[in-house]
């Protein structure tokens, strides 16, 4: 057993202690933020904080990191009450498909908690081991400021809070009437996207 | 007008399932748009965009008895925007709250067969669709209020889910509607809403995908867990045509939480309780698997000429000899680009259930409905037991590993009935066995008159095949592996007037004498397929790079040599547009590695118009090009979402800066040697523009034209254009890498 504190709260898990974290954030958590992109520790998809420093969970051993804070999107706000990170990327319209999305979101996490103020090139500079392939960048760099802003800003709530489950389950077992496939499948049949809680 | 009122009621006589409900189309006192999109001309009895592959009104649009309304679109969301866009559309013409709208997407047992989401249609095709059902069921609820309320319709009007009338009569759509109201067979032309008019249409709207997608809410296949769920990894062979020779899995199916190895002929997968189980079982089946290879791709250096060796299928796709000039000068050139991977972000992946004899596949394929059809076919099942379910993955930038992955997934589902399988490839797996984007050679020759005038132009370009897509078994990786082998399919070209290799090959420009030749090139060494633009791409970079070729020859401005060719009004806007834009005439002089390019291209001469200027900054010690300041000007018709079309924009011209900047498939004569981000570099954020801005022309009222592709090519030849303005020296060649620009400028 490996006791993991994810978004401020204990988790003991039973995975192997190689399991990189990715794994078990996505598997045993059922966290669907962190994305696994190359798992080389390449691209940043797989981007979460650990003690604030971002960190490429698809090559990070569970065993690594007892007793350390860690924090995925998920801990940064929910769909109803989005924190000022996620807010920023809603308001800039700061995605294509959305799949680097969260990597990017954690990276520049880290760098604003460390440096509010940070300029553009700073930014630039920091968000270089992200990849993004849909050609976003213009608008991620946008959301990254804005954030900053409104992190600063009146109003803003803490870098980092408890989340709720915010995270969904697609669930397809038993699928007959059209009700049951609207309602395990949020992502494609229901406009708003907003996940069950 | 009135001829197409009047055949419009006398086509409406009859209805099926309501023939109680006549309807009767009045000239009302609103405004209304004067043309059905995508209805031809005169009147012909074409249904607009797809609503001829299913005309049942029901089958676009329902509304329930709480008036809620459901759209169906056989079209899938790539990341494109398409949800949002296609809600926005039926909002619009159905006058209902854009929050009160659900979409449907791309699903086998639900949704209309609309083929691929492809070839920017998606707007074209069912948004046009969608526009006109839409409409079309606004004007049935509005007869049907007129018939209950005993009032002629064009004292009628609806709005906010409602039609209204005078004296404050209002019937919401919910007590309207009835069991088959809608279920009608739609009619050629509507009445579409002026777009001055537009409520949600033509606004930014934001899109409803984004909220899920950055607080970790389940937005992709990727994030599907299913009870029982199991995780699979499959083993690629090490290179296309290797075969199996010895495989001992004995201490794999040892090995912790692995539940299965399946071995079918050279198609290796390993199936576990856990993923990171299912991943160390892969690595060590890896290991175990001994394989036999061939040296059977070209020599890398020599790619291109061997290309221009290989047997070729011309066609002749323009042909004109008007009066022209005397030909004071002559310019040839040869272009090439190399193999392109897609490189989603995130691998391919799909989910599989067989159960009571019927597999299910989750897939982020393009096209549902036809690999339904070659799944079947692989695995002997009738097509009724097959259901593919369009759930989104990562960036889709045209024929990637979802095909694939959705086969691998249902191979093996299909020996573990009644268990959940998620399947997901690895990076390299992706790099290495994704269809690329074909390797390409174009030849351009033109003269030029006395007075700068291009008098004669012959152009030629070599190229495989641009669609290897599913519909056939064989063209999936799977299928291709196992025993029982299905054979790749005859490629085809694509034809005119889309094209494929030769899509944009014909020039926009007012030529007096030009020849066109697609050279097809039938033998693939290299596993390629659809890939953003297809051709357009290359031809884009090749036209609009030699005609900066010829401007300079002419001694003309390169913006003014493209407008003194152009007769296309809207063409000449778009490229005044960018040009303005960009304060193209108050440019300074190259100097101090700064350069200036511009190209212009009209998508497959049908779709979005786009001009593309570019200021970079060329480092000579080094060679690496900086890209600092981009404008685009786009046409995409009438706006649905102005946003969107950015953001489209936007992602095309960076997504070609990678590509014209950075990348090369690579391989030797045996193995792709490009598997994962360090062997396939790409744009980082180091290398982004210091602004981009795209100003869009709107068109209001113009039909649909698509534009999340129109980008690509203007955005590599302008590259090219600004490189050969900043160095004096022209590369020809894709990419535009450090290395092959330092090579060209020389010490």
């Amino acid at each position: 057993m490996i006791e993991l504190k994810v978004n401020g709260k204990s988790h003991n898990l039973s995975a192997d202690p190689d399991t990189p974290l990715l794994y078990v954030l996505r598997n045993d958590l059922q966290l669907n933020a962190a994305k696994f992109g190359c798992g080389l520790g390449q691209c940043g998809s797989c981007t979460v904080l650990v003690d604030g420093a971002p960190t490429l969970s698809c090559v990070t051993p569970i065993m690594l990191l007892e007793g350390r804070q860690i924090t995925t999107v998920e801990g940064l706000g929910t769909p109803e009450d989005p924190g000022p990170m996620q807010r920023a990327f809603i308001e800039e319209q700061s995605a294509q498909c959305g799949y680097c999305i969260p990597g990017m979101m954690m990276r520049a996490q880290a760098l604003l908690q460390r440096n509010p103020r940070a300029t553009d090139a700073e930014i630039r500079a920091f968000l270089e081991p992200n990849l993004c392939r849909c050609g976003t960048h213009m608008r991620i760099l946008r959301a990254v400021k804005r954030a900053a802003s409104l992190m600063a800003g009146p109003g803003s709530t803490p870098s980092t809070q408890t989340p709720s489950a915010a995270s969904t389950q697609i669930d397809a077992s038993d699928a007959d009437s059209d009700a049951q496939l609207d309602r395990r499948r949020p992502v494609h049949s229901e406009k708003r996207e907003r996940p069950e809680r | 007008m009135n001829k197409v009122l009047s055949r419009r009621i006398s086509r409406r006589a009859v209805l099926r399932g309501t023939g109680a409900l006549v309807l009767s189309f009045s000239l009302a006192p609103r405004a209304w748009s004067q043309a059905a999109e995508g209805a031809a001309a005169g009147g012909s009895s074409k249904l607009p965009g797809s609503l001829g592959k299913n005309p049942s009104l029901d089958a676009w649009i329902r509304v329930d008895a709480n008036g809620r309304v459901t759209a169906f679109t056989g079209k899938v969301e790539l990341g494109q925007g398409i949800k949002t866009a296609l809600l926005q559309v039926v909002a619009e013409e159905l006058e209902v709250p854009f929050d009160q709208v659900s979409l449907v997407t791309a699903d086998t047992s639900r949704t209309i067969d609309e083929g691929y989401t492809a070839g920017s249609h998606s707007v074209q095709d069912s948004g046009t669709a969608l526009r006109n059902a839409a409409a079309q069921v606004r004007e049935i609820l509005i007869a049907e209020a007129a018939r209950r309320l005993k009032m002629p319709g064009d004292k009628l009007h609806a709005d906010a889910g409602a039609v209204i009338g005078p004296n404050e009569a209002r019937i919401t759509y919910a007590e309207l509607v009835s069991t088959n109201l809608l279920h009608v067979e739609a009619q050629p032309v509507s009445r579409l809403k002026d777009p001055g008019f537009f409520k949600v249409m033509d606004k930014p709207v934001q899109r409803v995908d984004i909220p899920a997608k950055v607080t970790g809410a389940a937005a992709y296949v990727q994030d599907m867990r299913l009870p029982g769920m199991l995780h699979a990894r499959v083993v690629r062979p090490p290179s296309y045509r290797a075969k199996l020779l010895q495989l001992d899995v004995s201490n794999i199916e040892k090995m912790t939480g692995v539940v299965q190895v399946i071995r079918d002929g050279n198609f290796l997968a390993v199936v576990a309780y856990r993923e990171f189980q299912s991943i160390k079982a892969m690595q060590a089946l890896s290991r175990a698997a001994k394989w036999q290879e061939q040296a059977a791709l070209p020599q890398p250096a020599r790619l291109h000429e061997y290309l221009l060796g290989l047997p070729t299928q011309d066609q002749v796709i323009l042909d004109k000899h008007d009066p022209a000039g005397q030909a004071a000068k002559t310019l040839e050139a040869t272009y090439t680009r190399p193999y392109i991977s897609h490189g989603s972000v995130g691998p391919s992946c799909a989910v599989a259930h067989l159960t009571e004899g019927v597999m299910t596949i989750w897939t982020h394929t393009q096209g549902v409905y036809p690999d339904r059809q070659a799944i079947a076919e692989m695995l002997g099942l009738p097509k009724e037991k097959v259901r593919c379910i369009h759930v989104e993955g990562s960036g889709c930038y045209g024929h990637n590993g979802a095909d694939d992955a959705a086969a691998d997934a249902a191979v093996i589902a299909n020996a573990l009935p009644d268990r959940p399988v998620r399947l997901q490839w690895m990076r390299e797996q992706e790099h290495g066995w994704e269809p690329y984007g074909p390797a390409m050679v174009a030849k351009a020759r033109a003269s030029l008159d006395s007075a700068g005038r291009i008098v004669d132009w012959d152009y030629g370009v070599w190229s495989n095949t641009h669609s290897m897509r599913p519909g056939p078994a064989g063209s999936l990786l799977a299928a291709q592996h196992m025993e029982k082998s299905f054979p790749v399919p005859e490629p085809r070209p694509i034809p005119q007037p889309e094209g494929g290799g030769d899509r944009n090959a014909i020039p926009l420009y007012t030529l007096p004498s030009a020849r066109v030749t697609s050279h097809f090139l039938r033998d693939m060494p290299v596993r390629i397929s659809a890939l953003r633009s297809l051709g357009g791409q290359m031809n884009v970079f090749a036209i609009e790079s030699f005609m900066d070729e010829l401007a300079l020859a002419a001694g003309s401005d390169p913006v003014a040599f493209r407008l003194s060719h152009l007769d296309d009004p809207r063409a000449r806007d778009v490229v005044a547009a960018a040009a303005d834009e960009f304060h193209w005439s108050a440019r300074p002089a190259p100097a101090g590695g700064h350069g200036y390019g511009f190209a212009f291209a009209r998508y497959k001469n049908l779709a979005a118009y786009c001009a593309v200027a570019m200021q970079v900054r060329v480092d000579h010690e080094t060679g690496r090009t900086r890209v600092l300041r981009v404008t685009a000007a786009v046409d995409t018709g009438q706006v649905i979402n102005p946003d969107g079309v950015r953001n489209q924009i936007e992602g095309a011209i960076l997504q070609s800066l990678s590509w014209s900047l950075f990348e090369s498939v690579s391989f030797d004569t045996t193995r792709i040697t490009s598997v994962d981000w360090a062997t396939y570099p790409i744009l980082r954020f180091g290398s982004v523009p210091e602004t981009l801005t795209v100003r869009i022309i709107d068109r209001p009222g113009t039909p649909f034209l698509g534009c999340g592709e129109a980008g690509q090519g203007p955005a590599s030849a302008a590259l090219a254009n600004a490189v050969a303005n900043a160095t004096g020296k022209r590369v020809r060649d894709l990419p535009l890498n450090a290395v092959r620009v330092k090579a060209i400028i020389g010490v």
